[in-house]
């Protein structure tokens, strides 16, 4: 018990995963720091807590007022057809392609996100779900009309997408006739760039490194200072 | 939780926040026997924290939903801005949202532990400016129960020695943490503006408390009270800077009455909770003294009763005020205490105001961790003291202001309002703008003093009653200019921040402060309707929080505030309910109550 007590343990389930370099950092901080890995014999306290991790919470009752916050569940079905889930994904795609430091919006589930979205029983989420929907119709029938009657925006070539998505991707400045089609890109934009950086995926491409527990807490890095022009 | 084990009770405490939480540790650890009636369901942060879980994980990556106003995440119960089955209305021109939080701890579980004591003149407001009211108390009378208070729950701190910026007493505060970059940038900037960037008061253990000092200090005479806080304390973790405190804590590490004040008293064998009790009404003996309250079981949904010698009502601000009202009888036809006619009158809330910016020098910063105490460890007091006293402000009260920013982790709607900075990039722009721009927006928030005035009220809705079969509350709201005028101020404040810092704002500056403002409620400090003061004819309650008409009845929640300092209620609420409790116990043991 006591030897338990002067040890950090990591949370299994939220930490994010860190590639090699950011782990290597933590260990290193943690290596550099007292009573974090093991504690000197006449350490009286633990200097980190322990946290506990249950399971799930059976003392919530599950409603949308008090839901288990351990265990989450999204409590609606979706919603989207696999035929609009395939054109979201094309369009996630032209909004967050995959380079060379992380995948596309839809290889991290974009598409499947902006469902649950969609479908979910809110004022909100049922008007995204008639601009979005509509949307999907009106990219594919822009596309038909601007490139061939039998194409839709996914048989689009890459530089054809991008001659519609042009038109569309910042309401101040679409024309009338692309207003509707700017608010629906904006929105997907919206929901993609949520998609896309809450994963784990995304959060490391972003370098966060934040959500892990600290022995202590150390001022800003010197680089960072110097950086802000206060080193 | 459901027990009653006593069969008499020497007091009974209607709620289980930061006051009554608070009289229930100080009466139990005095040996007062205490039956607690909470209205929502037993909550056990140590068990029910959602800590380090991911957005990713939550429905709609955490995102606020009418029952989840703050997020999924966040650590209210059946609570929020609507709560499902207990209405309350607004007069026609009134948009009051009135936030409760059904559940053990009430809202100190999800608070911003934000800390800051009310100074000397934020006692005494009418006597300086000729505006409100002057508490019945003054600064010196409060300052050994802030410093107990600051001393039982860990607040980090420091003490800058700014006016009407109280210095807590040597070895209470805790260290603050290191300033975040972005904190350090806003500071370097502010000296430039005359604005003072200080060390915030969070109640979160930067460090653990010395436990065997600390409780020694604080019962030098009473060996159970000691073993009970020492033991409690010792529970507590420090903050290991991950996780937001509005989620609750596991580790005990921030303030919240059910890991800090409900466990030492229970530990007393003195306090009896019984959860789930909808409290409807006090009752009355024939002389007129208060015997107990009705509530609703509410999973029975049957009126139950239950008596002691004093009753505390520390059910939220106009909560208390709507039992008072509630408590109808032949010798108080408008409410239990009620002779003055100002139960629910001179309702305040916080003046609040918020600007975001965007910082280019922010921009591409180095990855590093800054998280931190999850709330802010700096925030600008009010500084224009010695101009609004020369009459150069059009507004009378003061605020401060509480910002934020850095490489936070991204949760729902992250680089979602990109556009206008980007002119709607897409692809690999969009992209490589995200990472950026990731870690360059601030936000500015004021939180300012309203001063009480005979428009903001709430009275009992003839037409309403909610699913326990209680009539329920109307809100009555009128800002005055003072208010306005602080608002737009503060949007004008944040804007020259922003701007010294080279940035952009991303909202809307607006001249007009009626359009700047928050709506009444929204901020979440509604104290008052239950006015402390120095006459039975001008006010409810005495400097103790008792009723003047029903001696054996006290109200020590942040109902009894006579003003609305721009310094967060709630570490003034547990101050002045400790004072209340020694009170309390002083006249329980002369025998000159109940």
């Amino acid at each position: 018990m006591s030897d338990k007590k002067h040890m950090i343990e990591l949370p299994v389930v939220g930490a994010i995963q860190m590639d090699r370099r950011h782990a290597l950092k933590i260990m290193a901080i943690a290596a550099a720091t007292p009573g974090l890995v093991s504690c000197e014999p006449s350490a009286p306290e633990a200097d980190v807590a322990s946290v506990p991790t249950p399971a799930s919470n059976p003392r919530a009752k599950g409603t949308a007022a008090d839901p288990d916050l351990v265990a989450p569940v999204v409590p609606w079905q979706r919603t989207l057809s696999a035929d609009e889930l395939a054109s979201l994904a094309v369009l996630c795609d032209v909004i967050i392609p995959a380079d060379v430091r992380s995948p596309s919006a839809s290889q991290v589930g974009a598409p499947d996100f902006i469902d649950e979205w969609v479908s979910a029983p809110y004022p909100g989420n049922e008007r995204d779900a008639v601009l979005i929907r509509g949307g999907l119709v009106w990219l594919d029938r822009e596309s038909a009309e601007r490139f061939g009657e039998d194409l839709r925006f996914r048989d689009l070539t890459s530089e054809q997408q991008h001659a519609i998505c042009d038109d569309i991707c910042f309401v101040p400045d679409a024309s009338e006739q692309h207003e509707l089609g700017a608010r629906f890109f904006d929105r997907v934009r919206y929901l993609t760039s949520t998609a896309f950086w809450t994963t784990t995926e995304g959060m490391t491409d972003l370098e966060y490194i934040g959500n892990v527990a600290l022995a202590q807490w150390d001022p800003p890095p010197a680089e960072v200072l110097q950086h802000l022009g206060l080193g | 939780m459901r027990r009653k084990r006593q069969q008499e009770y020497d007091v009974i405490i209607v709620g289980s926040g930061a006051a009554g939480g608070m009289c229930a540790y100080v009466l139990a650890c005095s040996g007062v026997k205490v039956l607690m009636l909470e209205a929502g369901r037993d909550y056990d942060p140590v068990t029910e924290t959602p800590m380090f879980q991911l957005p990713k994980d939550a429905p709609m990556r955490g995102a606020g939903t009418v029952e989840k106003p703050f997020g999924f995440y966040d650590a209210t119960v059946d609570g929020g801005w609507e709560v499902p089955g207990e209405p309350y209305s607004s007069a026609d021109g009134t948009d009051f949202r009135w936030w409760r939080a059904r559940m053990l701890g009430g809202r100190t579980n999800h608070w911003g532990r934000i800390s800051l004591r009310m100074g000397e003149y934020d006692f005494k407001p009418h006597s300086r400016d000729g505006l409100g009211f002057d508490w019945p108390l003054s600064y010196e009378d409060v300052v050994p129960y802030y410093d107990k208070t600051e001393a039982l729950i860990g607040v980090y701190g420091s003490n800058e020695g700014l006016e009407n910026t109280p210095s807590s007493s040597p070895g209470v505060l805790l260290p603050p943490p290191a300033p975040r970059a972005t904190e350090l940038l806003a500071e370097h900037h502010c000296r430039d503006l005359n604005i003072p960037v200080i060390p915030a008061h969070l109640a979160i253990l930067s460090q653990r408390l010395d436990a065997s000092r600390v409780s020694r200090e604080l019962w030098p005479n009473n060996a159970m009270a000691r073993r009970v806080t020492e033991e409690s304390m010792r529970s507590r973790a420090a903050c290991f800077f991950a996780t937001p405190c509005g989620r609750g804590c596991s580790i005990k590490a921030n303030f919240q009455s059910p890991t800090v004040l409900l466990p030492p008293a229970l530990a007393t064998g003195n306090l009896d909770i019984i959860t789930d009790a909808m409290v409807r009404e006090v009752t009355l003996n024939a002389r007129g003294r208060a015997t107990g309250v009705h509530y609703i079981d509410r999973t029975t949904r049957l009126d139950e009763h239950v008596s002691a010698r004093v009753v505390i009502l520390a059910a939220s601000a106009l909560e208390s005020a709507r039992i008072l009202l509630n408590s109808k009888s032949g010798l108080f036809p408008d409410g239990l205490g009620n002779g003055s006619g100002l139960v629910g009158k001179y309702i305040m809330d916080t003046v609040g105001a918020g600007v975001g910016g965007q910082i280019p020098a922010l921009e591409n910063t180095p990855a590093h961790n800054t998280d931190g105490a999850s709330a802010m460890h700096m925030y600008m007091p009010w500084w224009l003291y010695q101009e609004q006293a020369r009459g150069r402000l059009d507004f009378a009260r003061g605020y401060h202001i509480e910002f934020g920013g850095g490489r936070r982790m991204p949760g729902f709607g992250f680089m979602g309002g990109l556009a206008p900075f980007t002119e709607g990039s897409y692809g690999a722009r969009f992209k490589d703008d995200c990472r950026r721009y990731y870690g360059s927006f601030m936000s500015f928030d004021g939180r300012g003093e309203m001063i009480p005035n005979a428009d903001c009220y709430c009275e009992i809705d003839s037409d309403g009653v909610d699913q326990w079969g209680i009539p329920t509350l109307e809100f009555h709201w009128k800002w005055s200019e003072h208010e306005r005028n602080q608002a737009r101020h503060m949007q004008h404040t944040f804007a020259s921040i922003i701007d010294a810092m080279g940035g952009t704002v991303t909202g809307t500056i607006h001249d007009d402060g009626a359009r700047a403002i928050a709506a009444p409620g929204q901020i979440i400090h509604e104290v008052g309707g239950v006015m402390m003061g120095t006459e039975p004819r001008r006010s409810v309650l005495n400097q103790y929080c008792q009723s003047w008409e029903v001696e054996n009845l006290f109200v020590p929640d942040g109902g009894c505030f006579v003003s609305n300092a721009d310094k967060n209620p709630t570490l003034s609420i547990m101050a002045i309910a400790w004072r209340a409790s020694d009170y309390i116990v002083e006249r329980l043991a002369s025998r000159s109550l109940g």
